[in-house]
């Protein structure tokens, strides 16, 4: 990355964190491509080729209904401008929709009968597809407790999903993992109920257009009391040019469960930009967690802003139940366009959402991310911690709303957004939204250092580091936090990011 | 690009109320504000701007009628030696003025210089308004250019011995007052201007402030008490090198007040501070949005908004800090905070930054929650009535933006007014 290599930073900005963010800017690593034989949908989209897509997931009639009154409300919806990214306007009938391995065509039934050339795949990309326990490329994976190691894997390329891992041993658990399309057909009474509860059809142009055309993705249900016996995870590949894909993800927490979920996804090196338009949705009942980690490693483009991958997200939690909890973890580096807010509906009572991003943009790299947290219920609580660090002629946008309704009594939120610029050619921007509707509840974004962790603080200063120096300390060592909350499958990208650090940061 | 239906309507229905006045030397930047409008639109709920206020009864044709409010007590500034400007209900009136002359500062009225050719103020009527229009549209500033009926420009040109008064007077239910003043402070010259009162009805008010080299403005304005009245005011400021711009507002009462400030720091080492205490009570809407960009090196920009709010009152901020390539060494700093007295009240925030250079620092903190237990319960125990304890805790909540005021003299008379009011409130 040569915009870099002569740059000169800002007093006080730590060598370590330019040199970390030029290695994560630097040549991408999962830009290869498979050659595989595959079989397309024609170009564009349409009512036809949305019923295409259900049909080649077997799906009921009611599921290419729900699809196709989502087309309908899509072709009268506007594409959204506020977010402050620029890019050439999108072809949306210039692309596939669907595609799919040909050797998919008759599902295999099991991981043993999937293409080789596939399982090639995410054996480079470091996500083994065998229910082994050791991951490839984690150093000191090892030495770890068999237990603490296990992951099923749901690896989707493309429009489809290929496989996923550990079924058996959590169908034990009462665990449901699978890919999306599969749920529609064994368990229609939960995708019936859930699907669309969360963000609905009509929610936004690229949630309608992937409740249009989402051709797979993963289906999670865990049921009352179970503690989710290993990590889930899945792993998204684009291959295919000129593809987009839309996945769509359902997590359902019963009463008293807890599942941890992450999400890893790259794509090829190509000149032209792809589009990516997922949907999550997670429901969460009475005293259940869930854990949502994403390593977001798209296709960022070269450095002169040609190709890379526009990320077009929803995510939402719906903390349904009293004593619910989402945590949402995001390391965001790829994507030459990034437009995702991770949001936290906090309905039942003392439920809780936290949001922590770390998003490094470089090049010509835009992103706008940040989160919403929509305060419902009584005693409910969020913290926001969002690091945006900028490079190159990249731009990167937090972009957040905190809200306490009227009868969100006693609610708490704290918010801290910090910026840092490398160079002089980049942007960094906060547009927080904030509303509160109750007096009992406190609602601060970024006050006074002071509002650190007293007790951390506390601390520090008993050791004898003056005030300045322990918040600095503090502060910044929330980066490796988030970090080290990043599961084991994501230590490799972690490694690399741990020497950042926000010092110097503008504001 | 063709408005939206409704906009469109809604800003045919007004500008075909109005006429333009005979501009004289201003014509042309009268008509000009006029076509800004035209393209822009008046604005509408739907506007993202406006997203926190509705602007119907600011833009609709004709204004709703405030009641005369008699608060009882003497006008804020009066007991200060000044010199007075006065118009009710936005139409200067010379008899209750005093004399316009003062050595350092001149003062005209619009009227008298439409009719030279050549005047100071031909070359920033409007200009700042224009310049301030973007990147967002301010089409209310655009309406007050075109369409104003009344106003003063300023030039300060030394060290006046006293601080200007603006005084406005509110006379009928159903006024609807535009009144548009520009200020120019000449290089190394320093003033004072002062405004207060509830001015009409309806209020659309623009200020155009050019600070030269090394001069230095101080603004202190207390928004009348009428409880119904309306105001839309915008404030523009371009400063230039180690220029000085500092401005206050304190509002109380009003069922709607919006004042906008855009303030442009141009020279290298300008400093402004904008600053705004507002207590809020009942049907009360109260916004501050205000744009501050940072185009020079090592600029300092301090905005400080407090906000107390009660019986439902809702108070708004919208602050932002936009910082140019190349603007280094930018110190920008932002904080608005509300103090909610029970739960029918609101606060709703934006606090934004949008920063092109590395070696700056901006902080932007905003704070929402209910009156300190603990402050409340320390002063109780040491036999401090509850009341008398709760309006002490609201009063140094407000204090940090009143300090923001150069003059110690007067915020210690918009401190006493504060202290009455609280009281008589409890």
């Amino acid at each position: 990355m040569a915009a870099l290599d002569d740059v000169q930073v800002k007093e006080g900005v730590d060598q370590e964190t330019v040199d970390a963010v030029r290695e994560v800017g630097g040549a991408y690593k999962y830009g290869w491509e498979t050659d595989i034989e595959m079989e397309y949908a024609p170009k564009g989209v349409n009512p036809d080729i949305v019923r295409l897509i259900s049909d080649k997931n077997e799906e009921p009639e009611w599921m290419t209904e729900w699809r196709l009154q989502a087309f309908e409300r899509w072709e009268k919806m506007d594409e959204p401008n506020w977010a402050m990214v620029n890019y050439p306007e999108i072809d949306f009938q210039d692309q596939y929709y669907y595609a799919r391995p040909k050797s998919m065509e008759v599902k295999p039934k099991s991981l043993d009968e999937v293409d080789p050339k596939l399982l090639a795949t995410y054996e480079k990309l470091g996500i083994p597809l065998k229910e082994q326990m050791i991951l490839a490329g984690v150093e000191g994976a090892e030495d770890m407790p068999a237990e603490g190691r296990k992951v099923a894997v749901d690896a989707v390329f493309d429009s489809v999903s290929v496989g996923t891992t550990f079924q058996a041993e959590l169908k034990k658990a009462g665990v449901i993992f699978c890919s999306i399309s599969e749920a529609i057909r064994e368990h229609p009474e939960l995708v019936k109920k859930y699907l669309g509860s969360v963000v609905p059809v009509t929610d936004n142009f690229y949630a309608t257009l992937n409740s249009a055309v989402f051709s797979d993705g993963s289906f999670v249900y865990v049921p009352p009391g179970v503690r989710c016996p290993m990590e889930l995870s899945t792993y998204f590949r684009i291959n295919a040019e000129n593809t987009g894909q839309f996945e769509r993800t359902l997590i359902i927490a019963d009463k008293g469960s807890y599942v941890s979920y992450l999400e890893g996804c790259t794509a090829p090196q190509r000149d032209t930009a792809q589009l990516h338009a997922a949907v999550v949705e997670i429901i969460i009942e009475e005293d259940a967690e869930v854990k949502y980690s994403t390593v977001q490693n798209w296709y960022p483009g070269d450095e002169n802003g040609k190709g890379g991958i526009y990320n077009f997200v929803t995510k939402r939690a719906d903390c349904r139940g009293d004593r619910s909890k989402v945590m949402w973890t995001q390391v965001e580096t790829g994507s030459a366009v990034t437009w995702k807010y991770p949001s936290c509906i906090l309905r039942g009572e003392e439920s809780q959402g936290e949001f922590y991003s770390i998003a490094i943009a470089n090049n010509m790299q835009q992103a706008d991310t940040g989160t919403k947290m929509v305060h419902l219920g009584k005693n409910t609580k969020s913290r926001i911690v969002s690091k945006g660090i900028s490079a190159g002629k990249a731009q990167n946008t937090y972009r957040g709303l905190v809200s306490m309704h009227p009868k969100a009594k006693d609610s708490r939120n704290y918010t801290q957004c910090d910026s840092l610029l490398i160079g002089d050619k980049c942007g960094a921007h906060t547009v927080p939204y904030i509303e509160v509707k109750n007096n009992s509840s406190r609602v601060e974004h970024e006050a006074t250092t002071s509002k650190v962790d007293d007790d951390q603080l506390f601390y520090c200063r008993q050791r004898g580091m003056d005030e300045e120096e322990a918040v600095a300390l503090v502060v910044n060592g929330f980066c490796k936090d988030v970090l080290q909350a990043l599961p084991m499958e994501f230590a490799m990208e972690a490694q690399q990011l741990v020497a950042i650090s926000l010092e110097g940061s503008v504001g | 690009m063709a408005l939206p239906e409704r906009k469109q309507s809604d800003t045919d229905a007004r500008l075909a109320a109005m006429t333009l006045p005979e501009g004289g030397c201003l014509a042309e930047a009268r008509k000009a504000a006029l076509s800004r409008v035209q393209t822009m639109g008046l604005p509408n709920r739907r506007d993202e701007y406006w997203k926190y206020t509705r602007p119907d009864t600011l833009v609709q044709a004709d204004a709703p009628t405030a009641a005369v409010f008699d608060a009882g007590e003497a006008p804020m500034f009066d007991e200060f030696d000044r010199l007075k400007v006065v118009f009710v209900d936005g139409v200067f009136d010379a008899e209750a003025s005093d004399d316009l002359s003062l050595e350092g500062i001149s003062i005209e009225r619009i009227a008298d210089i439409c009719d030279k050719d050549i005047h100071w103020a031909k070359d920033l009527y409007g200009v700042l308004e224009a310049r301030g229009q973007t990147p967002v549209a301010r089409p209310l500033a655009a309406l007050n250019t075109a369409f104003a009926q009344d106003g003063v420009v300023i030039r300060v040109t030394g060290t006046p011995s006293k601080p200007v008064n603006l005084v406005y007077r509110h006379g009928s239910d159903s006024s609807d007052a535009i009144l548009h003043h520009v200020v120019r402070v000449e290089s190394g010259a320093s003033a004072t201007i002062l405004e207060n009162g509830p001015a009409a009805s309806r209020f659309n008010k623009c200020m155009e402030v050019d600070v030269a080299d090394g001069g230095a403005l101080h603004l202190v304005r207390a928004q009348g008490r009428d409880h119904e009245r309306r105001a839309a005011t915008h404030l523009f400021a371009r400063l230039g090198t180690e220029s000085v711009f500092k401005a206050f507002t304190l509002t109380v009462n009003g069922v709607l007040t919006r004042n906008e400030a855009v303030i442009e720091l141009t020279g290298d080492d300008a400093v402004a501070h904008i600053a705004g205490a507002c207590v809020g009570d009942g049907d009360f809407h109260h916004d501050d949005t205000v744009f501050i960009t940072h185009d020079a090196v090592n600029c300092e920009s301090r905005q400080v908004f407090k906000k107390v709010l009660r019986n439902g009152a809702t108070g708004v901020f919208q602050g932002k800090i936009l910082v140019k390539e190349g603007a280094q060494k930018t110190d920008g700093y932002q904080i608005s905070q509300s103090l909610l007295l029970d739960d029918d009240s609101q606060f709703l925030a934006k606090p934004e930054l949008e920063i092109y250079a590395d070696d700056v620092a901006c902080s932007h903190g905003s704070t929402s929650g209910a009156i300190d237990e603990e402050g409340l319960f320390y002063l109780r125990s040491r036999g401090v009535p509850t009341d008398v304890a709760a309006d002490l805790l609201t009063l140094a909540f407000l204090a940090e933006a009143v300090e923001e005021i150069e003059d110690d003299e007067i915020a210690a008379a918009l401190v006493a007014r504060l202290e009455g009011w609280l009281a008589r409130r409890r």
